[in-house]
């Protein structure tokens, strides 16, 4: 497989862009043209080829730069990252399911060796060789959660499971859609939640978390989320909002093409077995209305969900100020015509 | 007086009231300005023999002038404590904790900023948060953290506040983080510089 | 009945460990590994002749550092659905079984200071891989162990030389008692209980560990409450239109099994919830032996656990 890691930026110039292949996968969310709250869990099963779910983990053209704006976050905010110390079995845990993973769905990058406890890890499009004991915490550079997480595309949290209950109690957030590990580390799963409109009083958290806590060893799921981000800017953490909450203001009929990208989240969930934890991996894609709209489809369904959005839930996600202006931008594409069925682009 | 609203936020804690926990073996009581009101009743409720496995610690904050220390030393002769201060009366509750056992129940009472940091100090101990009997007594007033720089402002009554730290106008959400013992304020004009809305006195 | 995510294992071996208790060594077929496990974890075995009529859970009691393949310890009951008998009479070294993923619903607290582990008789089996996986992450904690010492209990010298002074031995055919009081009232802030064994020992724990004011956060236990047996019943599914009889031994989650359907299910001990189907109505009485619904909604009749209760009575018709 001969795909080529782009040197490109998420932040001062943002030179990010999709290939034309990168938006032809992209996790387009919608499968109709009105929008509806769901919880839309599904089995974590292995999807077409070259699609996004074709493997457990997904690794694509922005690894090697996300990688290095994950290293930039974290340097200058390493409260991104947190353990309790209770966890420390999850993150081994974490190792093992990632390392795994990897090294089976893409041997052309990355390679594991297993003696016993003395594992070999290779990752050749960081360079990275490392040999280390399993379960010993000395012999890697990095807490194990945080050593593999800087070689992982996605934002990573690690559930512990009790008191019927899960509580985020570990996780790494570089890339998050405006929220805070520092703050919400140690909160159960209805608490961290909290800031959601309407889910609460539709049950659908209760719901979510007894299927959750019941989830089980080698049968994860997964679900879509979404929201929108000006400019191609993968930290937008609260920590962070002074320096981009101006961007949204920013955003003009002619330059919303450019501007405004569709921020999907493909959120996978897994039993960990020596923790019984359970590992929430939140995914982020970006792609801008203009990329977008190479699939006309796209974007008469994404004006047409833009415009059946309730207000709160437009104002969770923090497009009041420049929802108008994506619809206008995307009126171009409307004809008035039907959309097929399904989320794939035409 | 004032009483908290229920929240339709699930981060916030739920104070369910001050009452013994049958057969534990020790009850330590932790107690801050009216919260002393709170104690008083539940020691209204016990008998001698929940009374003589009772130790209090008191700090009277803003409520000094009401003298409810004396009434609780009445009750308790000998083990009720008052300190001066919050910071005070946590440096004794850990050494107490340092020395309780599963059978020792701990209890407190006062404004939701004191609440957090016995609730805290108490997790650092081994207990589990929602085994600790809690009663909001007093002010309304918030412990905000500013999410940017992360420092704490105490004793927050507006809707919005400017950080004592970094200068930015927070507004005060309302999601509650129990590890920190306090809210969490967000800048409120990042997307307009200087378009702060007024302060609303929102937490009596 | 075979589950499409079951493990199909083979039996490796079978050893006597203690009176009426065989330990049993499954391995994947497939000649892998199977998946890890932590301590605590059960799984459950399809069992009985024709390719698994009823299905049990056992716990794992082998090492989680096994990476060849799992046990699982019977002591052989008189239940009259016959899984401890099937296993003891009927299984031998070399034929195949169908086994589930492991489940763990009695972890490890991660967060305990300390862990008091109490067990009676052939409840010690989730103790034997937790305190492996306790003593391997140098976690503070103290096993002590009620049985029946004339007939050599089971595992009592592996645990008693693997544990040392952790290990505390009370032959209760020699009238020792675990005193419970002394023990709960003593133990330091943080400390979480574990219990395990007879429903006698359980109730006397979780009892003894309220009364003197223990959070019941920190407290855990496991009964091994095997579905009790009842009068046959009809069920009616009211979305197929589909009628299945379930006979007197048999569960109703195993009776829809056999019947093809493959309702939810996980614990197979009436603890998770995971099997809730609603009820659309029920002639006779419901016999809910689960420990998930609460009061008031056993009382409400909306819904059953399919793996533990059942109806006293004629039919029953499900939303399902």
């Amino acid at each position: 497989m001969s795909l080529a890691f782009r040197d490109e930026t998420f932040r001062d110039d943002f030179t990010f862009y999709n290939s034309p292949a990168a938006i032809r996968r992209f996790p387009f969310p919608f499968d109709r043209d009105e929008y509806m709250y769901s919880v839309n869990i599904e089995p974590h099963v292995k999807g077409p080829v070259g699609s996004v779910v074709e493997f457990p983990i997904d690794i694509d053209e922005h690894y090697v730069a996300e990688m290095k704006e994950r290293a930039l976050v974290l340097q200058q905010d390493p409260l991104r990252c947190q353990s309790l110390p209770h966890m420390i079995t999850a993150e081994w845990d974490l190792v093992e399911l990632l390392m795994t993973s990897m090294a089976e769905s893409y041997p052309q990058w990355f390679s594991l060796t297993r003696d016993g406890d003395r594992w070999h890890w290779i990752n050749r499009p960081l360079e990275i060789d490392q040999k280390f004991t399993f379960g010993d915490v000395a012999t890697l550079p990095y807490p194990p959660m945080e050593y593999i997480t800087r070689q992982c595309q996605g934002d990573f949290s690690l559930l512990d499971q009790r008191e019927d209950n899960l509580w985020m109690d570990a996780g790494i957030a570089t890339t998050q859609a405006d929220w805070s590990l520092d703050f919400d580390i140690g909160m159960n799963f209805m608490e961290w939640h909290a800031p959601v409109p309407f889910a609460h009083q539709m049950g659908v958290f209760e719901r979510a978390l007894k299927y959750l806590l019941n989830l089980q060893l080698g049968r994860p799921v997964r679900r879509l989320n979404w929201t929108m981000t000006i400019n191609p800017r993968l930290d937008t953490s609260p920590e962070q909002y002074p320096h981009w909450g101006k961007d949204r203001t920013q955003v003009t009929p002619e330059n919303a093409g450019q501007k405004v990208h569709l921020r999907v989240e493909l959120q996978g969930l897994w039993r960990l077995p020596r923790s019984n934890a359970i590992v929430f991996s939140i995914r982020g894609y970006l792609a801008s209305l203009q990329e977008l709209s190479t699939s006309p489809k796209w974007a008469r369904r994404l004006s047409r969900i833009l415009k059946s959005l309730p207000d709160e839930i437009a104002d969770y996600k923090g497009l009041t100020r420049h929802r108008p202006l994506s619809i206008a931008w995307l009126s171009r594409f409307e004809d008035g015509s039907p959309t097929t069925p399904g989320c794939g682009p035409d | 007086m004032p009483t908290i609203p229920p929240s339709p936020y699930k981060s916030r804690p739920v104070y369910t009231g001050l009452s013994w926990v049958a057969g534990a073996r020790r009850h330590l009581i932790a107690a801050e300005g009216e919260g002393a009101l709170a104690a008083l009743d539940l020691l209204a409720a016990a008998d001698a023999d929940i009374k003589s496995r009772t130790t209090l610690l008191y700090t009277p904050g803003g409520s000094k002038p009401q003298g409810h220390g004396a009434k609780l030393a009445a009750l308790l002769p000998g083990e009720a404590h008052e300190f001066p201060s919050i910071e005070t009366l946590l440096f004794r509750l850990n050494v107490e904790l340092t020395r309780a056992n599963m059978s020792t129940r701990l209890y407190t009472t006062g404004t939701e900023g004191f609440l957090g940091r016995v609730v805290a100090l108490a997790q650092s101990h081994g207990i589990n948060p929602m085994s600790v009997v809690t009663e909001h007594r007093g002010s309304l007033a918030r412990r905000v953290q500013c999410v940017h720089c992360k420092g704490f402002i105490e004793g927050v009554t507006t809707s919005i506040v400017p950080c004592s730290h970094c200068g930015i106008s927070l507004f005060v959400r309302d999601h509650y983080s129990r590890r920190l013992g306090a809210f969490q304020g967000v800048i409120v004009d990042a997307e307009v510089p200087g378009d702060v809305p007024a302060a609303e006195e929102a937490y009596p | 009945m075979i589950h499409a995510h079951d493990i199909r294992v083979r039996v490796t071996a079978i050893e006597d460990v203690a009176a009426r208790t065989k330990r049993f060594r499954f391995e994947p077929v497939d000649g892998g590994s199977p998946p890890l496990f932590a301590g605590g974890a059960h799984i459950t075995v399809a069992l009985g002749d024709d390719d698994g009529a009823i299905r049990n859970p056992y716990t794992l009691s082998g090492s989680p550092q096994d990476r060849g393949g799992y046990e699982i310890t019977v002591l052989r009951t008189t239940d009259s659905r016959g899984g401890s008998a099937f296993l003891h009479e009927q299984v031998r070294v070399g034929q195949e079984l169908s086994i589930s993923a492991p489940i763990n619903l009695f972890p490890i607290n991660f967060l305990a200071r300390r862990h008091l582990l109490i067990a009676g008789g052939i409840g010690i089996t989730p103790f034997l891989s937790m305190t492996e996986q306790l003593a391997d992450l140098g976690q503070n904690f103290e096993l002590h162990y009620a049985m029946t010492c004339s007939g050599a209990a089971p595992y009592e010298a592996q645990l008693r030389s693997r544990l040392g002074r952790r290990f505390h031995r009370y032959c209760s055919d020699r009238g020792e008692r675990i005193d419970l009081e002394t023990l709960l009232a003593g133990q330091p802030l943080g400390t979480h209980l574990y219990v395990c064994g007879p429903e006698r020992l359980i109730d006397a724990t979780i009892a003894m560990a309220t009364s003197l004011g223990w959070p019941s956060e920190n407290i855990h236990f496991e009964r091994f409450a095997g579905p009790p047996p009842g009068d046959p019943f009809t069920v009616r599914l009211a979305k197929s239109g589909q009628t299945v009889t379930v006979g007197q031994h048999q569960t109703l989650l195993e009776a829809l099994e056999r019947a093809g359907v493959e309702p939810p299910s996980l614990c197979r001990g009436g603890a998770c919830g995971q099997c809730e189907l609603p009820v659309l109505s029920a002639e006779g009485e419901l016999l809910h032996y689960d420990h998930f619904l609460s009061e008031e909604a056993r009382a409400a009749g909306h819904s059953i656990m399919t793996c533990v209760s059942r109806l006293k009575g004629r039919e029953l018709v499900l939303d399902f």
